[in-house]
């Protein structure tokens, strides 16, 4: 059986199983099974496609290579882990009865459904296709972000669906113009919205088109990337979701979303002189950082928050790419992993500190570190990698972006630092009362799922200490493709 | 000059200039089920520009794509919005943030910000249809402004489907549509989009007792 046909198939059979049987005992176990047969059966393309080169499936439909491959094993690890972390998280949501049976069984259904449709997004060679995906990812999700139907969660909801909407409708014109220049050096077949296609002749791509095409397509998947202006749903989308819902969103859609920014991109940069794109994403990525970083120290939630802090390392990570160049690109696809395990695992963290408390105020969340030593310690050294401190291996992601700058941009070096000093500041300032200080908090009748946060950190940790050489190769291999 | 364009680009011109229109009525309408007749109308409009378009050129698949048009936009779509408004009981008159004079008027300076935008695109295009492109693009922008002045939630939606309309046109004017496939994504994208919204609009009402989306301003950070 082929690896890529498994990775699309479990997701999609066991989300439609998951939904007509409803919540029973197994499901959640279900649920956790279905991700891993994902992961394996994602583990399998990789190991394949490291060996043997990119390959296509379904005729050219679809096209996997080692750029997304990359993306393919990361979102379908951290949909494992959540997995693993929502079975009793979300059985304590339902003993506190904030959930119901059915709520659980539409969230089990959507969940898989969502991974399904991240990886339809990553893998297609269609660039139509990609859309259809991304607006797909942004349905499944609706409904999970107004699962607790409370009216803040309702009204993050319907923020999500418009601006979302509204945004991904820029990308479908930014799409059609795309397809128009390509039109004209392709012919009018289907063809001419295939990447593998388009790759060969973007040096004759009309420049003006194509120009256009890039500014609507950034500012539509910016949306979704939560590029500043356009942010104002995913603060509001993070803080009142459930929380694992929280942390795909953060971790794997943001990627998935910037991951289409990139394939565009490559495209542009053959067709338009100057770095058109890349300038316009640089201006894009230092503007996001700055307001996340500002806006971060005025938050009290404590979800919304780390919100904020996604916002700030998407820009980081957009003025990386934005950069380009072999480093450039391989420092911000090592920031981009570095950055879904470690707010994957903080917000798993938070997940469980929240609900022992029972509130997502930070002001009323104290010394973790007495009510659990374990949740307390991965909210600690999770805020502290993700602020970049050494050895984690955000430090070394940052450390390389802040260098680059430097040697190319200097004029952007202080308005890097200044961003991240203010954003390292507010966090820190937050946690450290939340983790130490005295509380009294209840006892959860489902005992957390800790080993997920440890083993998200544990790798960020090893990869700030060691990047093994097989993995440095398919890294600069994949910063390759991007040009 | 205008003798060179032929009757068939006359008259999809003329179709594109009635979805113009029926656009700016859209942003004057003030009553919730007159507003879904003219999105219908709207579809209707679109469907007759996208067959005009498929007899002279001979395109097979923009025939499926009227046809498409048609099953989804005049009929399914504006059947599920009624249905809607009939269950939710939403009534009375739309509440708009801007009078609507002065929503007319920004929405003339779209048009004419958008035909800009689209003029050196057109003059690149070699279809009959490229001169719709600036329409489109007039169309798509129109719809946003309706969906920034809009508070009844239900307006909204009208809104973003009248945004996939002007899309659509834009797809047809500039390239003579996208591929089969796309198109087909991007409709049962927007299908789901409505459903999964009709059960939203009962979790909003059952919450917030009225589909106002000025009760959902509360979220901000502070």
């Amino acid at each position: 059986m082929d690896f890529f046909i498994l990775m699309l198939a479990i997701p999609l059979v066991s989300g439609a199983l998951l939904t007509v049987v409803g919540e029973r005992a197994w499901a959640p176990n279900l649920n956790i099974i279905a991700s891993l047969g994902t992961f394996a059966a994602a583990a399998g393309l990789t190991i394949e496609i490291v060996a043997n080169g990119p390959r296509f499936a379904f005729g050219e439909q679809f096209f996997i290579d080692s750029l997304n491959v990359f993306f393919v094993a990361l979102t379908a690890f951290v949909g494992l882990t959540t997995s693993i972390f929502s079975g009793p998280y979300m059985k304590n949501e339902r003993e506190h009865g904030r959930l119901t049976a059915p709520r659980l069984r539409l969230y089990k259904g959507m969940y898989q459904l969502f991974m399904f449709t991240m990886l339809a997004a990553l893998t297609t060679n269609n660039l139509g296709i990609l859309w259809v995906a991304m607006e797909a990812a942004t349905l499944t999700t609706v409904l999970l972000v107004s699962l607790y139907r409370t009216p803040a969660s309702l009204e993050a909801a319907w923020k999500y669906f418009i601006l979302c909407g509204v945004g991904i409708a820029q990308a479908l014109f930014g799409t059609i113009l795309l397809y128009f220049a390509a039109e004209r050096v392709l012919g009018a077949s289907g063809n001419a919205l295939l990447w593998t296609h388009l790759i060969d002749v973007k040096g004759q791509l009309e420049p003006t088109i194509m120009a256009l095409s890039f500014i609507f397509l950034l500012v539509g998947y910016g949306t979704k990337v939560g590029l500043a202006p356009l942010h104002n749903w995913l603060p509001d989308a993070h803080a009142e979701g459930p929380t694992p819902v929280s942390a795909v969103l953060s971790g794997l859609l943001l990627n998935v979303a910037l991951y289409a920014i990139l394939r565009c991109k490559v495209l542009a940069d053959g067709a338009i002189p100057n770095a058109f794109a890349g300038n316009l994403m640089i201006g894009f990525g230092l503007f996001t950082l700055l307001v996340a970083a500002f806006f971060l120290s005025r938050q009290k939630d404590v979800k919304r928050m780390f919100a904020y802090s996604s916002i700030e390392h998407m820009g980081l990570i957009t003025f990386a790419f934005g950069m380009g160049g072999p480093v450039a690109n391989f420092a911000g696809l090592l920031h981009m992993t570095m950055h879904s395990l470690t707010k994957s695992a903080i917000f798993f963290a938070v997940g469980h500190a929240t609900q022992k408390t029972g509130t997502q105020l930070m002001a009323d969340i104290r010394g973790l570190i007495r009510i659990n030593p374990l949740i307390g310690w991965g909210l600690m050294l999770g805020t502290l990698a993700i602020l970049g401190m050494p050895p984690f291996g955000v430090f070394a992601s940052e450390f390389m972006i802040l260098t680059h700058a430097m040697k190319y941009h200097p004029w952007a070096t202080p308005i890097l630092l200044l961003g991240l000093g203010v954003a390292f500041a507010a966090i820190f300032g937050k946690v450290q009362p939340m983790v130490f200080g005295e509380t009294e908090a209840r006892r959860l009748p489902h005992a957390p799922a800790i080993t997920p946060v440890f083993l998200h950190l544990g790798i960020v940790l090893t990869l700030g200490l060691y990047i093994p050489p097989y993995l440095t190769r398919w890294f600069h291999e994949a910063s390759r493709m991007l040009g | 000059m205008n003798a060179a364009i032929p009757f068939s680009a006359q008259l999809i011109n003329l179709f594109a200039a009635v979805i113009l229109l029926l656009a700016f009525a859209m942003l004057a309408q003030r009553r919730v089920l007159a507003l879904i007749n003219l999105f219908a109308l709207q579809g209707l409009t679109l469907c007759l520009a996208t067959l005009v378009a498929a007899v002279t050129t001979g395109q097979v698949h923009l025939y499926y794509s009227a046809g498409l048009t048609l099953a989804l936009k005049v009929l399914l779509l504006p059947w599920i919005l009624y249905r809607l408004v009939k269950r939710l009981n939403v009534k009375g008159e739309v509440e708009a943030l801007i009078n609507i004079p002065t929503t007319m008027l920004v929405g003339l300076v779209l048009v004419m910000i958008a035909f800009n935008v689209a003029l050196p695109i057109s003059e690149l295009s070699h279809t009959i249809t490229r001169g719709t492109l600036g329409i489109a693009l007039a169309v798509v922008m129109l719809a946003f402004l309706m969906m920034i002045t809009r508070q009844k939630a239900i307006t909204q939606v009208v809104g973003f489907l009248s945004m996939e309309n002007g899309l659509f046109l834009a797809a047809t004017s500039a390239t003579y549509g996208m591929p089969m496939v796309v198109e087909l994504g991007i409709a049962l994208d927007v299908l789901v989009g409505v459903i999964i919204l009709g059960v939203f609009f009962f979790q909003i009402r059952d919450q917030f007792d009225s589909l106002d989306i000025r009760h959902m301003e509360r979220l901000k950070d502070n």
